[in-house]
Parts: C-alpha cells; structure tokens; sequence
C-alpha cells in the first residue's frame, strides 16, 4: 500500500526551483531509496514530508503531499507536531543531545506527554535493544551521549527516533559519517526496522542503495527522473541518464 | 627579503605590541596596588558593619553595602528575564527583516550609551513621570534599563552560539518551538547569559552616574525598610567622601574604593569561572 504519495510537487527556495513536478508513491513497510548527484535535491524532497523546509525562510511549496491517503497540511495551518511524530527523522551527522543516553531517548516522550514516567524505562530498553544497543550501553544509560562513538551515537539517533513510534523514518545519508564496518550494520538494522518501519533513506553510495531498498528513484537537477524496484534500476535503466549516473558516467 | 631582517622586524614588532600590553596593564596594576595599599588598613569588621559616624568620617560603610547590593540584586531582577526574553524572540522567532536589524542596531549603540544619559532617563521616567520618588525602585529600575543592552547581546550570542542541529533535531521530534528553545536551545546557552549577566551586574555596582538623581543618599542614618527609600550606595558613597568632606582620612576613602573593587572583582572572577567550568565541559 502507499504510504507517501506527492503529485506536482515543486518546490521553490527564493526563486530557486529545487523540486520540480515530483510525482511519486513510497510503499508502506518498504525501504525506498534517494540517489543522485550532490544538489540534485533528495536532502529538500525528504523534508518536504515532515515538512522540515519551513525552517527555511523564503521556502515556497505546490502541489500535494499526501500521506496514508491524506494531505500532510491540508489546506491552512498543519499540525506539525501531528506529522513529525509520525514521520521521524535521522540525520546525516550523529548529533544526539548532550544529555544522558537516557535523556536523548525520552525526549520526544517528554515533548509528546507520550507515556508516564513509569513506562519510560521500559520504552529506553526497547527503543535501545531494538537497534541493538541495550548489551552495550545499559550500564552507561546516565553517562553523556557525546561519550559514545560514532556508530553508537547514530544508532541513540535512531532509537530516540523511533521512540515516540513513528509510521516512517527518513534517513538522510544516515552512514555518510561511518566507516565500511559500521555502514554494513546500520544496513542490517535498517532491514530489521523496516518490518515495522517505512524507511526512506538519502544515499549518496549506489551500492547502499542496491544492497538495502526495494525501490529506488533517481534525481537529476530537482527532477524525479525514473523510479522503479531497485533491481530495474540498477539492472534495466529506463531512462539514459539514470544508466549515465549508475555506471559512473555522470558527475 | 633577507632572512636577518625577516627575524628582525618580527623582534620589533613583538616589542611594540609587548609595549602596548604593558601601557594597559601596569595602571590598572598601579591603581588596584595603590588602593590595596592604602585601603587594607581601614577594613576590619566594624567598616564593614556599622553606620557611618562623625559625618561620615568616622564608623563603617554599612549602609552604603546594603544599598549597593540591594540595587544590584533588584535591577537583576528586571533585566534579566526581560533581557532573557527579548534575546530568544531576536534570535529563535524573529525573522531577519529590517525592523529586526533596526532594533540590533538599536541595542548595540544603547550598550554605548553613556551611563549618565541612562540617570537622566531614569530621573525623567521613573521618579518624576512614574511617581516613584528618589528610591530603590527608580535606580534599579534604572539599572535595569542600563543593563539591558549588554544582556540581550550577551544572551544572543550565548543562544547563537547553541549548534543549529540541536533545534532542528528537537524539531523533528515534533517538539513545539517553544519546548524546543526551552528544552534543547536554552540549557545549553545558561552558562553564557549568566556570565553576561554577572559582568553586566558588576558594571551597574560600580556605576556612580545612573543612581545619582534616581535614589542616592548623601547620608542616611538608617537602612532602607521598603524599595520605596532612599538608599546609600558604594560607588556614590565614595564619591561623597572624597569631594564633598573636607579632612577625612585618606584609609577611610582607600577603604571604601577597596570595598567596591573587591565586590565588582569578585563578580568578574565568578563570571570567569563559570565560563571556564562551561567551556571544559561542552563537547560539540
Ligand atoms: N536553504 C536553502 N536555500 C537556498 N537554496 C538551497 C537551500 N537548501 C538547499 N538549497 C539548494 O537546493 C538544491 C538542493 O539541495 P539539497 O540539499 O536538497 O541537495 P542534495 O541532493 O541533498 O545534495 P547533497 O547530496 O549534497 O546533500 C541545491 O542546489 C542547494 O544549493
Ligand atoms: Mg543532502
């Protein structure tokens, strides 16, 4: 079924046109990967669906962005909180709060009034075991999180992400910053979440892609060039300059 | 260029600027040895805690503490959370429009503004136009508005200084603007607004021209009861007793200039330390 659907999206920064006249349906409980060359704008697509481009001053959005068959902002004010508590974010960088590895966790708990107190410990063991780390930091829950390294620091990211229970994690090159070791397992993870997940992940790496999506699209210059299962990508490109970009042949 | 004279003109240059350190640091040293030379003798506990006597030639410097601090610690009582208040809608709501930068503007040149234009203002304001007399109310108040300048400057920079991602990440958390300037921004920046409102606080304890029309007292025999009294204070209590008291003890003046040093000093030392405390433990 399709979780995220956008028809005509464009979208504007100034007077630059950074998206333009995306049409595309994410399916649910799928990993869909982003590819395509540094600016190309898969950072702005992926916050446009929690609608984290309104930091940005002079943003300017069209056309519809739907999500479980229903318009993230309908028309008029959005329930921002609404919408990011359902669609999580990871970012490219490890930036967990310099608070306690318990802390980074409950915190959207706090902001969300999710769960009372007494459930908190039990939510840090999940949201910890389910990226695989409560064997590794459940002595060190009251230590800082900027002691962790990189690695562990990225999965905190992820588990004080899918804290507060989202129905879809967008992952913004969410390896760029870990070395070969550590990318295999986050992909690991990634397929495991993916069960209970919809996961759209940013990649600047073609084998990332390969190995861990079921769906890939392919932008160009603020344009959803071809999408499609990954295997057709990777192995049928429609489109010439999809093949140009995969093997290599474009910047 | 040869090698030589390469060497050379960096001697010079390292001379010149040694020099110039020099030419700042001796007379504040030569200031604060003077006045610790001259001031030690008179402090002892009785200074320190008793009524001035003998037209203020005599006895402590009691009351003028008191007032000192009790004007400190109200005007920090405004200026802070006003100050507070306003950094976080410059810097977390404000849109960077023309009227924001005006208003940046505007607060830098106030921080510029000498103190005795902010005494005038004070006069004008709060003890004629707001009735509320030559009092402890007007010259903190007065101090406030002296103060608020620096502390919305400090409190921006301390806010700014806060990485970009921790809000966007308290954001897409779905935490709401304000929980994300309340739980992620502003514990992260309290180290720097206190420490610009330590240094800002020691200024107004040593300012002698804002409390001059607004609430000092030549000599009161007795302490203030209410914010609606008069008040002695340190900075103008000196001043009185060097220009206006013919034949007072010179340790009695270096006393009370000591006194005041001692306090604006220690604020300082306690602003330094908090910075440093902070600066060892951030991470990011
Ligand atoms: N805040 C902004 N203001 C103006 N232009 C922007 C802004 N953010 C991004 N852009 C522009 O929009 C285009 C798309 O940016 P985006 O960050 O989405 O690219 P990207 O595909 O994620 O690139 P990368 O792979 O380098 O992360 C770029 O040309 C960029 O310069
Ligand atoms: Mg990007």
């Amino acid at each position: 079924m399709s979780k995220i659907t956008t028809k005509n999206l464009n979208l504007w920064y100034g007077s630059f046109h950074a998206l333009k006249d995306v049409n595309l349906s994410f399916y649910e409980k799928k990993i869909t990967a982003i590819i395509g060359p540094s600016g190309c704008g898969k950072s702005t697509l992926l916050r446009v669906f929690n609608r984290m481009n309104d930091l940005v001053e002079g943003v300017k959005v069209e056309g519809d962005v739907l999500i479980d068959n229903e318009p993230i902002c309908g028309t008029g004010v959005c329930d921002l909180v609404k919408l990011r508590k359902k669609v999580g974010m990871v970012f490219q960088r490890p930036n967990p709060f310099p608070l306690s590895v318990y802390e980074n966790i409950v915190f959207g708990l706090r902001v969300h009034d999710l769960a009372v107190k007494k459930d908190y410990d039990k939510i840090v063991y999940e949201s910890l075991n389910s990226v695989l780390l409560w064997d590794d930091l459940k002595d060190r829950l009251r230590k800082s999180a900027l002691s962790l390294s990189l690695e562990q620091k990225q999965r905190l990211c992820i588990a004080r992400t899918i804290a507060v229970k989202p129905d879809i994690v967008l992952m913004d090159e969410p390896c760029s910053a870990l070395d070969p070791q550590a990318t295999a397992r986050i992909e690991e993870l990634m397929r495991e979440l993916k069960n209970s997940y919809t996961i759209v992940i940013v990649t600047h790496n073609m084998q990332q892609a390969a190995r861990v999506s079921e769906d890939t699209g392919f932008m160009l210059l603020g344009e959803l060039i071809e999408f499609a299962r990954t295997e057709d990508i990777f192995t049928r490109p429609q489109d010439k300059r999809t093949e140009d970009y995969i093997t290599g042949r474009y910047g | 260029m040869g090698g030589v004279k390469t060497t050379t003109k960096q001697k010079i240059a390292f001379s010149v600027l040694f020099l110039c350190t020099l030419i700042v640091v001796l007379p504040v040293l030569f200031v604060l040895w003077a006045i610790l030379k001259g001031g030690a003798p008179a402090i002892n506990w009785q200074f320190l805690s008793t009524m001035p006597r003998e037209g203020m030639r005599e006895g402590g410097i009691y009351p003028a503490i008191i007032g000192t601090i009790y004007l400190v610690s109200l005007s920090v009582l405004f200026s802070l959370p006003i100050g507070l208040f306003a950094a976080i809608y410059l810097n977390e709501y404000a849109k960077d429009n023309l009227l924001t930068r005006l208003i940046r503007l505007a607060i830098v040149n106030l921080s510029g503004v000498s103190s005795v234009v902010y005494g005038l203002f004070g006069l004008a304001l709060f003890v004629n136009f707001l009735k509320f007399g030559v009092s402890i109310l007007s010259g903190a108040l007065t101090l406030a508005i002296m103060n608020l300048p620096v502390i919305i400057i400090a409190s921006t920079e301390a806010l700014a200084s806060v990485p970009f991602s921790f809000r966007e990440v308290s954001l897409s958390l779905g935490a709401s603007r304000w929980q994300t300037v309340r739980y992620s921004v502003l514990p992260n920046a309290i180290p720097g607004i206190l420490t610009g409102a330590i240094l800002s606080l020691a200024r107004a304890a040593g300012e002698t021209a804002p409390i001059l029309f607004t609430v000092a007292a030549f000599y009161l025999p007795k302490l203030p009861k209410s914010i609606f009294d008069q008040a002695m204070a340190l900075p103008y209590h000196l001043y009185i007793i060097s220009t206006q008291i013919p034949n007072i003890k010179t340790e009695v003046r270096y006393g009370t200039a000591l006194v005041l040093i001692g306090i604006v000093f220690s604020m300082n030392i306690f602003a330094v330390v908090i910075r440093a405390k902070f600066r060892k433990k951030k991470k990011w």
